[in-house]
Order: structure tokens, then sequence, then C-alpha cells
């Protein structure tokens, strides 16, 4: 068998902990502060407004449809590349007078760029009113934020409550990064983004999880040990599980970015984002913070009511 | 380990084999599914195809439910109005300022004195009896409350009320739809309920969104009025009818003047359909009422022979032709522009009214093209990175990599049979999720063999090792696949569409990558094992 790390490794993991959170804390910083500045490339579902995806034989000259969008005075609009350079997507604000001006301006818009390139195809057509882009928005905070609360009870139950916590800290950690991600990439955010936000948070929390369950299994194993030592050990007993499914799981991701087409590319582009990200802060977030909440082997013990429920699971 | 129970062999096996029994319509072409059809005991339900990858038309509609508390508020007002009047004609009771007040969802009006005060307390008993909410085992409720300040009455509108009201326009309103735009049930359209107050339409196939709104939203409410002749050019120009009336413009241009008493309305009519006139060839639509409707429209008619009625649709009146002699039969027609709009028309009508306004808040239309070439997009995504995941399974286990990867292929049929089974919507996230769940569903195996290959460098021995591996990850794999299903169930529960399409398939997958990762791959091993007993795993 071919294996691509070498057997009992002894990395010391914690070691490089103040490098990895000061890194980490700069990171979640930056992300912030992007976000309330440069901010995000909200697409229709969050911000309302008429997006039209076109198609064409040849190469699409972007000037020229924007020049022929802009001369339509329809508001904000933007024009840009989708996936391919024969494909592009218009985007425009929205309209005052309800559905019945949206449908005019999208009969303008298709008109007038229809008599500039008469081989165009339109492939899509959507428009959203500000009052259901802002319901998808809170909607989609909701569930995030549900996510995140639902997790930590879980982990909260099955383990002790600086496991919870520090998974969760692992948690808005990778959420965090990721929507630093969409503002330095100004990918469009818009709502699969949400379920790969989702599928992020359940992704970071099973590496999460499978460390978590190997700390809890060595502190009860060797209470002579110190826990840092502990957590080092365990680390490096999950690491080939670590890297296997990551592997896999981007071998899957990147299969879909590249061959996927490009309705999906915002979203796998996000979900690899996500799992590099969420397997870097099981290893060097999850577990260092465990170290800072003063886990000790004796608190352990005193709840070994959780091992009862663990058992519940065995066969 | 070794041995495992028969009926867990059993269990295993069907299992699998039901999985791909109910996979398996969607491998075959449109023919062969509808001979499948026929045999009760094959299988053939498929997987249906989201929007997104079938092409089609969606709309996300607001139903303006407010409208029905302003409705309530006028009725109940005009109630007050009738039973104030005759408690004035027969006990002289002297009422005044009988007023709407819309923020506190009440009507008001002062008595003069209170002499028969205690009459006008019975009647708004009367008005504020118990209702039954219809249907089995529901409590009772009142539509509105009353109370007395003084001479002060206060008619409040109940919330339990207005709730039912407003639920039950959603529901009308969503019966109303369907019927417009499938009369037959023939099509695959979806019309669903979301939130309090919205409606999400699915139209596969259709293109023209403009066209669909205007079948969706148009009230069609048609009614018939008395007309007023005596109104001259002058009064519409000043534009204030008498109480009572309203001034409405005609389909051919001018104005009329009509009673707002309605003699009959739509909802007596039994059918509407489009044809052409006898007389000139102009299309029309034949319309015939109910025994009720056409009792009323006798009645009316014969009344008022050489007189005009008015023929009504919302807000303009379609024709006021003379009433040549009585009308008894029930049946008439209305003239429309064109044969189109006479179907529409007709469509319509036998659809019935909307209870309240509509409103489009969301809009999308899906080029069929661009459907196909995600869904080959799709597939050759899934193809091609579940390639690659079996590839590196082998790589990395060897044997145990082709027993994994056994499973993730058993895996990849029964997500397949379950979405079948339960006529899941395909949207493309959801093809997304299918080929998330490849890479995730070894997980499991990777969990358990990882735990394995320590096991067996720690010097147990072969059948101890793949023992022990299975039963100490088990706890894990529980733990980490529950916490990613958390996730998908709450995605579900908010997200909508395409997005909704997602959550299903990543939480099937979930739940048969369990099976598939555990059960079976276990079984694969064991039956090596059993065969071979090695003393040495080859991992």
């Amino acid at each position: 068998m071919l294996n691509f790390l070498p057997r009992d490794t002894k990395i010391n993991f914690l070691g490089g902990r103040k490098i990895a959170m000061t890194v980490s804390a700069l990171m979640v910083i930056g992300s912030i502060a992007l976000f309330f500045t440069r901010g995000l490339n909200y697409g229709i579902d969050f911000k309302g407004g008429i997006e039209i995806h076109m198609q064409q034989e040849e190469v699409i000259d972007l000037e020229s449809i924007r020049a022929i969008v802009g001369g339509l005075n329809l508001g904000d609009y933007s024009v840009r590349q989708y996936g391919v350079e024969t494909e592009a997507m218009i985007r425009v604000e929205a309209q005052d007078g309800g559905a019945d001006a949206v449908d005019a301006a999208i009969e303008l818009i298709q008109g007038q760029v229809k008599e500039a390139v008469p081989d165009v195809v339109y492939l899509q057509s959507n428009f959203i009113s500000p009052a259901v882009s802002e319901q998808l928005k809170s909607d989609g905070l909701l569930s995030v934020s549900l996510a995140v609360f639902a997790v930590l009870l879980y982990i909260w139950i099955r383990f002790e409550w600086q496991f919870g916590l520090g998974a969760v800290i692992a948690l808005v950690h990778d959420v965090v990064l990721t929507i630093g991600f969409f503002s330095v990439t100004q990918l469009v955010f818009n709502l699969p983004i949400i379920a790969a936000l989702l599928t992020i948070v359940g992704y970071s929390l099973n590496d999460t999880v499978v460390v978590y369950d190997r700390v809890r299994e060595n502190i009860r194993r060797y209470m002579k040990k110190e826990v840092i030592d502990v957590l080092n050990l365990s680390l490096n007993q999950t690491l080939s599980r670590t890297v296997m499914t990551s592997v896999t799981t981007l071998l899957a991701l990147l299969s879909l970015f590249i061959f996927g087409g490009e309705v999906i590319q915002g979203f796998t582009a996000a979900m690899i984002w996500g799992v590099v990200i969420g397997t870097y802060s099981s290893v060097f977030i999850a577990s260092p913070v465990l170290l800072a909440l003063n886990l000790e082997p004796d608190t352990m013990l005193a709840a070994d009511k959780a091992e009862d429920s663990a058992a519940r699971f065995r066969d | 380990m070794l041995d495992f129970p028969r009926w867990k062999l059993i269990m295993i096996g069907l299992a699998t084999f039901f999985g791909l029994l109910l996979a398996s319509p969607n491998f075959f072409d449109e023919d062969t599914q509808a001979v499948m059809e026929q045999q009760a005991f094959l299988p053939h339900k498929t997987v249906s195809l989201g929007l997104d990858l079938q092409g089609g038309v969606f709309l996300l509609i607001n139903v303006e439910v407010d409208e029905i508390e302003k409705g309530k508020l006028e009725n109940l007002s005009a109630s007050v109005r009738d039973e104030l009047r005759k408690l004035r004609s027969e006990y002289n009771v002297i009422f005044q300022r009988i007023r709407i007040d819309a923020p506190s969802k009440s009507v008001l009006f002062d008595v003069r004195d209170d002499t028969n005060i205690d009459r006008v307390e019975r009647a708004m008993d009367g008005l504020t009896e118990l209702t039954s909410a219809g249907g089995s085992g529901l409590a009772t409720y009142r539509e509105q409350e009353w109370s007395r300040d003084d001479l002060a009455f206060r008619l409040t509108l109940t919330e339990t009320g207005l709730n039912l009201a407003k639920r039950q326009a959603v529901v009308q309103t969503m019966e109303v739809i369907r019927r417009r735009i499938d009369p037959e049930g023939t099509r695959e359209i979806t019309v669903q309920g979301r939130g309090d107050d919205q409606i999400m339409l699915e139209v596969p196939g259709a293109d023209d969104p403009t066209a669909l709104r205007s079948l969706v939203e148009t009230t069609a409410r048609l009614t018939f009025h008395d007309v007023d002749t005596s109104v001259t050019n002058e009064d519409f120009q000043q534009g204030r009818p008498r109480a009572g009336f309203e001034y409405l413009p005609l389909q051919d241009g001018g104005m009329i003047s009509i009673q707002k008493r309605i003699i009959v309305s739509g909802e007596y009519l039994t059918s509407a359909k489009a044809g052409f006139s006898q007389e000139n060839g102009q299309p029309i639509v034949n319309f015939r009422f109910n025994g009720t409707g056409a009792k009323r429209f006798g009645e009316h008619t014969a009344k008022n022979v050489n007189r005009p009625f008015a023929i009504r649709l919302d807000d303009i009146v379609i024709s006021a032709p003379n009433i040549q002699s009585p009308i008894l039969g029930g049946a008439g027609y209305i003239t429309a522009g064109s044969p189109e709009e006479a179907n529409e028309l007709g469509t319509l009508l036998s659809a019935g009214s909307l209870p309240v306004s509509l409103n489009v808040e969301m809009q999308g239309t899906v080029d069929p093209s661009l459907g196909a070439a995600s869904v080959q997009a799709g597939t050759m995504a899934a193809a091609i990175g579940m390639m690659a995941v079996i590839a590196y399974m082998v790589i990395s286990y060897g044997w145990f990599g082709v027993a994994a990867n056994v499973a993730l292929i058993v895996n990849l049929f029964l997500i397949l049979g379950l979405l079948s089974v339960f006529n899941a919507t395909l949207t493309l996230p959801g093809i997304a999720g299918i080929v998330l769940t490849i890479g995730m569903a070894v997980d499991a195996n990777v969990l358990v063999f990882e735990r394995i290959k320590e096991e067996h460098r720690a010097g147990r021995g072969a059948i101890q090792s793949v023992d022990t591996g299975y039963s100490q990850a088990f706890s894990t794999i529980m733990d980490a696949n529950i916490t990613t299903f958390i996730a998908a169930a709450i995605l579900y529960m908010l997200g909508s569409g395409p997005v909704q399409g997602f959550a299903v398939t990543l939480a099937v997958g979930i739940l048969t990558s369990l099976f598939s990762a555990v059960m079976l791959t276990r079984l694969i091993l064991a039956a090596w094992l059993k065969r071979s007993r090695p003393a040495k795993l080859p991992i």
C-alpha cells in the first residue's frame, strides 16, 4: 500500500499554536474589516433586482453590452462574464412599479441586446423584489446561526462544555473566513453560498468531532500525561484520517469545480475553501482552544456520564 | 465478528437489492418506464428534475392577506348598520357615527342615550356569536368581540378569526391558481405554500413569464349589476357617483354608472367555455349558472325587461346589453376581443376568482438548453469525481479500498433509489450534494480503516484488529454524521427550491452512507477474512 504520510508521526502541532492563533486572529479581523469596508458582491437573491444570463456564439464584448444596458437608464447595473467567455450575466437594480415594470425592463434589455447581437440566447432571467431578498437574507443568517447553536448544543451534550465551546469557536472561525474569502474574491454571494456555509459548518465539525473523540479517549487512557501531550498524540493519531478524508472530499469538489458548469462554480469554490479552512481549524484552532479553556483530566472523570451515553451508540 | 447472524445478512442483502431495484427506473427510457408502470410489482417512480435542470418558469407570489382585514371590517360595518337601522325603525334607537378604526381592527359607533341600550347589546351579542371553525375536532371561535364604554360601542375582529380567514384565502388562492394553469390536471406543475402568505409556483416547460403572470394575477371576479341610465356625461366628468352607485369604464370606450349591489356573481357559475357567436362569428365565452344563480338572474331579468344590465369583470364593464326577455335558463355569453382572449377568460372564469389580490415578488425563467447542459455537466462531474475517489481509495487501502468502493457504488444507487421512492426533486445543487456525498461517504470507511491499521500495528491479530477498528470508530462515525445531518436538516427547513434539493440529497446521502460504509463493507471484509484467514492485513 502507498502511505502518503510516514507512520507514527510525532508532529508538535500544539507547539505552533501561538503562530496559528495569531495568524487566525489576524485573518478573522481582516475578514470582518473587509466585510464592512469592501463588502460582498451580493447576488440578486440578497439585493433584489433583475438578472439576465446571456449566451452567444462568439466571445462577448462586455463593454458594448455595458454601453447598451447603461444607456437604458434603469439604475445600477453590472455586466460580467459568466464562467466562459461566450456567456455573461447582466444585473440591474430593483425597479419601482412592481412586476410589470420588471417585465418591461427585462423586455427592454433583451430587445436592445438582441438588436446588437442577433444570435443571443437568454439562458435565464430572474427578478427578486427587495422585500423577498431581505427575507432571504434574514433566513440565511438565521439558518447559519441556528446551525451553529444546534451544534453547540449537540457537542455539549455528547462531550464537556470546553469541547462544545472549542468546536463553536472553530466553526465561527471557518464561517467568518469564508465570508472574508468572498469579500476578497468578490465572487457572487447568493443563496447557494448559504448552503455551502452550512455544509462547511457540518464538514468542519465532522473533522473536529473526530479529533475530539480521540482526545477524550486518550485523556481517559493516559491520566498521567500532560494535556498538551495528549492533544498532540491525538492529533497525530487522527492525522492520516484527516488528510485522507480531506483529499477524497477535495477530489470530488475539484471535479465539480472543473466539470460541473458555471452555475455552481461559486458554490464549489466556497466548499473547497471551506474544506481547507475546516481541516486547518480542527487541527490548529479547535484543539489549542481546549488547552486555553483549561481542560483537565479531573474534570473529564467527574462527568463520565457522557461515556455512558457514548456507549449506547456502540454495538 | 466473522459470523454475521443470518437475519443481518438477509437484511443487508434485501436493503441493497431494493435500493438497486428502486433506482432502476431512472436508467430506462420513457417507453420502458411506461411498460414498467403497468406492472404492479415493478418500481416505476423516478426522481423528477427541478426547474433549474428542466427549464421553465417559477413565480413567488405574495398573497395580499391584509386585504382580508379591510374586507372583513367593511362587511362588519355594513352588518352593524343593518342591525342599527332595524333597531331605529322598531325601537327608535338613535345611533351615530358608524366608523372603521383600521389600526385597532374595530368598528365603532355611538348611541344617543341609554334607553333601549339593552336591545343594542342583544343585537351586538347576535353579531358576535360563536362560529364553528369547520372540520372535525376544531373548537368554536368568535369572528369578533364587542365592548361598551358608556354610550360608545366597539366591535373588534379577533386574531383567531382573522388568521383563519387569511389561511383560507391562501389555500383558496392555491386552488384557483392550480385550476387556472392546469385545468385538466395533467401537467407537472408545483403550487406550494411558503410561510403564512406566500405561494411558490413552478411551471416546467413554460417560457413566457409575462403570460403566466397575467393568468395568475387577474382577479377574474365576474358580477352582474343593474345600470343607472339617468347619468349624463357631465356627471361622469364630475366623477361623484350617488351613494350605492359606481362609475366604471366600458370595455368599448366610454363610462357607465352601475349599482354597487350585485345581482349575481361568478361564484354561481357551473361552466364557462370559449366559443363563437352563432349570429356573427365573434369569439365569445358561453357561461351557465347553477340553480341559485339562475333563479336570481331570472328574477331580475323578469322584472327589468327592456332595461340594460352590466357584466362586470374586475374593474371594467365588459358589456351592458338590453334585456329583451326574461332569461330563465341561467345561460348566457360574454363577448371577447379574440379567440385567445375568449380562451383565457373561459379558463379564468371556470377556475374561479381570487379572494384577494396577488403580487409577484420573485420570478425566474430557465432556458431548457441551460438545464440540459447542467444535467450533463453534473453527471460528468459526478462520474469523474467518483473515479478519482475510487482510484485514491484503492491506492491507499488496497483490497480494503475495493470493499469501500463497492459500498460507495451501492451507496449511489441507494441515494437514487430513496430519492425516487419519495419522488424527490433533483436540482443542480442536489447533484452537487451527491458528488459531495461521494467524497464524504468514504469518511466512515477511512475512520474504520485507519483505526484497523493502528490496532494492527499495535500488535493485534488480523481479525481482532478489524473487530476493534469497527467498534472503536463507530461512535465517532455517529457523532460526525449526526452533526452534518443537523446542518442538512436546518438547511431543508429554512432553505428554498434548489437549496432544499441540496439538503435532501445531503441528508439522504448521510443515511445511506452509514448503511453502506458501515454494514456493507464490514460484511464484505468479514467474508474475505473468513475465507483467507490472513495473519497479516494488507492495509
